[in-house]
């Protein structure tokens, strides 16, 4: 089944002079393992290739349900240097929102995840 | 119930609702009242601003504010922190002390002042006796951009804050500290917590790090069920509720807008961090690992298990150099094909720049509703409109003003349906970039003065 991230997490980004970081956070705790599996630093480098500069590196806490990216080179040398509209990577946060993933269907069923028919 | 410290935020930058420190007093029993003005790129404006009148280079907005909650300050034993001294901490001092005065309140309250933390008139005596202050991402020595450096602050923490409250200061001001030491100090003044407490300092600086954004923690900027959270234009602002054990309650004022949630919460545990298990601060490295947030109740969540290892030997800086001039034009494009009339407009200037012999050091077409903001969005048929938006940015002032007079012509001489010109000319302003970079803690002296 493919699910699009939207609909399993929310996001919050900000930036840290040429890094931005992406918090995800699981809609329901139960889905924190559905992001820990599948939403790999691999997978957000492939996302945001062509606008990040550097590596991704990702974080877990499982505690908030949570994983956190940090993507450097992201803001074309900071959000001060930046022409861009989002400068500081404030929606960096729903760009990610926009991953899709494919998961097996025994999981999605399992853990009642609002997915759409693939 | 347990004692507890109530401490509120009320502004989580400079231009933050003006009005929120005084609902925010009048709206909740609270100890204390933090406020954050200092972005990265605030202490240059101010920096700028002091160097045409030394009496300026501070939040002017500050004074006002101090008195929108004077009486609870006089009565309720209120107290203020906040790092709106900017690079001017004395100046902002004498000028709450001069507006508590106009209220009517002369000598009645005692204000501190923390200073130490900028850099910038000692930069070249700190180079010359070996802080290189090398570039924390590139690790070049400071040397590349000395002759244009307008601004140099240390992060510094609770210490001077908490010797200002210890003191008797109601109101402490300082310039640039970790915004969450903000919070913490109170804390620290009130309990006594050893220095050594690792994992309670970790707690305060987590609270301050929830609050210190202002109403991002109580459903401002909330992405989760965002559509359902109830009177934003009443927001509440946060307030931490911390025990001595250093385990606290996030909520807001009764009766005001927004939501406390833990889902809302957890949305700014994560913002601007990296390493959640060494969040570093002047005071102490935090781990977010252990956290465990429960809903106690409508709008309170209980947050416990914060752990902390020791503070960091070196201080970070924050170094502000000027990097050139940009410029930001803007066109709008109707249907149909609006996509289209803005690719071929900004092809059309793009050759005319070239023509014109302009090169820029960066240069950045967007096409705002197609795709703006987020990369990965598949070509859109059929928009209404499409916001054509370039930016260039140069060393060379001149080629960077010649550039805003190439944008408005495209209304009468490029592709057609073009509108919302008045922004097509841009305005030039100066860049200017950020140098992170870390220095030995005893290199930094902080002051403290307290008076009424």
């Amino acid at each position: 089944m493919r699910i699009r991230l939207l609909d399993l997490a929310h996001a919050r980004s900000g930036d840290k002079g040429d890094r931005c970081n992406v918090g995800v956070i699981a809609r329901r705790p139960e889905w924190y393992t559905v992001l820990a599996a599948y939403v790999t630093a691999d997978a957000v480098a492939r996302h945001f290739q062509g606008r990040i500069r550097g590596p991704v590196e990702r974080y877990e806490l499982a505690n908030l349900s949570a994983l956190n990216f940090v993507l450097h080179g992201a803001l074309e040398g900071g959000g001060t240097l930046s022409l861009r509209t989002d400068a500081q990577g404030k929606v960096f946060s729903t760009d990610l929102l926009r991953l899709e993933l494919d998961l097996p269907d025994e999981l999605a069923a399992r853990l009642s995840l609002p997915g759409r028919p693939s | 119930m347990t004692s507890v410290v109530r401490i509120g935020c009320a502004g989580g930058m400079w231009g933050d609702d003006l009005d929120a420190p005084r609902r925010l007093v009048e709206g909740a029993p609270l100890d204390y009242l933090m406020l954050d003005y200092l972005a990265e790129v605030t202490m240059s404006i101010l920096q700028k601003q002091r160097a045409r009148d030394p009496r300026a280079g501070f939040a002017r907005d500050f004074p006002a504010t101090v008195v929108s909650v004077l009486p609870a300050i006089r009565t309720r034993g209120l107290r203020v922190l906040a790092d709106a001294g900017g690079v001017n901490p004395v100046g902002c001092g004498d000028a709450v002390r001069d507006a508590i005065a106009k209220a009517g309140a002369a000598g009645e309250v005692r204000v501190g002042v923390v200073t130490g933390d900028d850099l910038l008139p000692r930069l070249d005596a700190l180079l010359a006796a070996g802080h290189e202050l090398r570039n924390m991402d590139t690790g070049e020595p400071l040397a590349a951009v000395r002759d244009r450096v307008v601004a140099a602050n240390a992060y510094i923490g609770a210490d001077g804050l908490v010797a200002a409250l210890d003191q008797g200061a109601q109101v402490v001001v300082t310039g640039r500290c970790a915004d969450a030491s903000l919070c913490l100090a109170p804390l620290v003044h009130e309990y006594h917590w050893p220095a050594d407490d690792w994992d309670r300092r970790a707690a305060g600086m987590i609270a301050g790090h929830i609050i210190e954004c202002g109403a991002q923690c109580t459903g401002g900027n909330c992405l989760h069920d965002w559509e359902s959270i109830p009177d934003l234009a009443n927001v509440g602002y946060p307030i931490v509720e911390v025990a001595a054990d250093g385990t606290f309650v996030v909520t807001k004022p009764e009766g005001s807008g927004g939501r406390v949630s833990v889902l809302s919460v957890t949305e700014q545990l994560v913002y601007e961090i990296g390493d959640p298990r060494a969040y570093l601060t002047p005071d102490v490295s935090c781990d977010f690992t252990g956290l465990a947030l429960t809903q106690a109740a409508p709008d309170r969540v209980a947050v416990r298990g914060a752990r902390g290892t020791p503070k960091p030997a070196q201080l970070k800086v924050s170094i502000a150099y000027t990097a050139g001039y940009k410029a930001i034009g803007t066109l709008t494009y109707a249907w149909p094909d609006a996509l289209a009339k803005a690719q071929r407009a900004d092809a059309v200037l793009r050759e005319r720049l070239d023509r014109a012999g302009l090169r820029f050091d960066a240069i950045v077409s967007e096409f705002v509703g197609a795709g703006a903001t987020h990369g990965t969005v598949a070509p859109q048929t059929e928009l209404p409109e499409v916001g054509y938006r370039i930016g260039v940015r140069d060393a060379d002032k001149a080629k960077v003003d010649r550039f805003t007079r190439e944008v408005a012509p495209l209304v009468l001489n490029g592709p057609p349906s073009a509108t919302g010109y008045a922004q097509a000319r841009g305005k030039v302003e100066e860049v200017v970039a950020f140098w992170p970079a870390l220095i030995d803690r005893q290199a930094v002296d902080v002051h403290v003065e307290v008076r009424a």
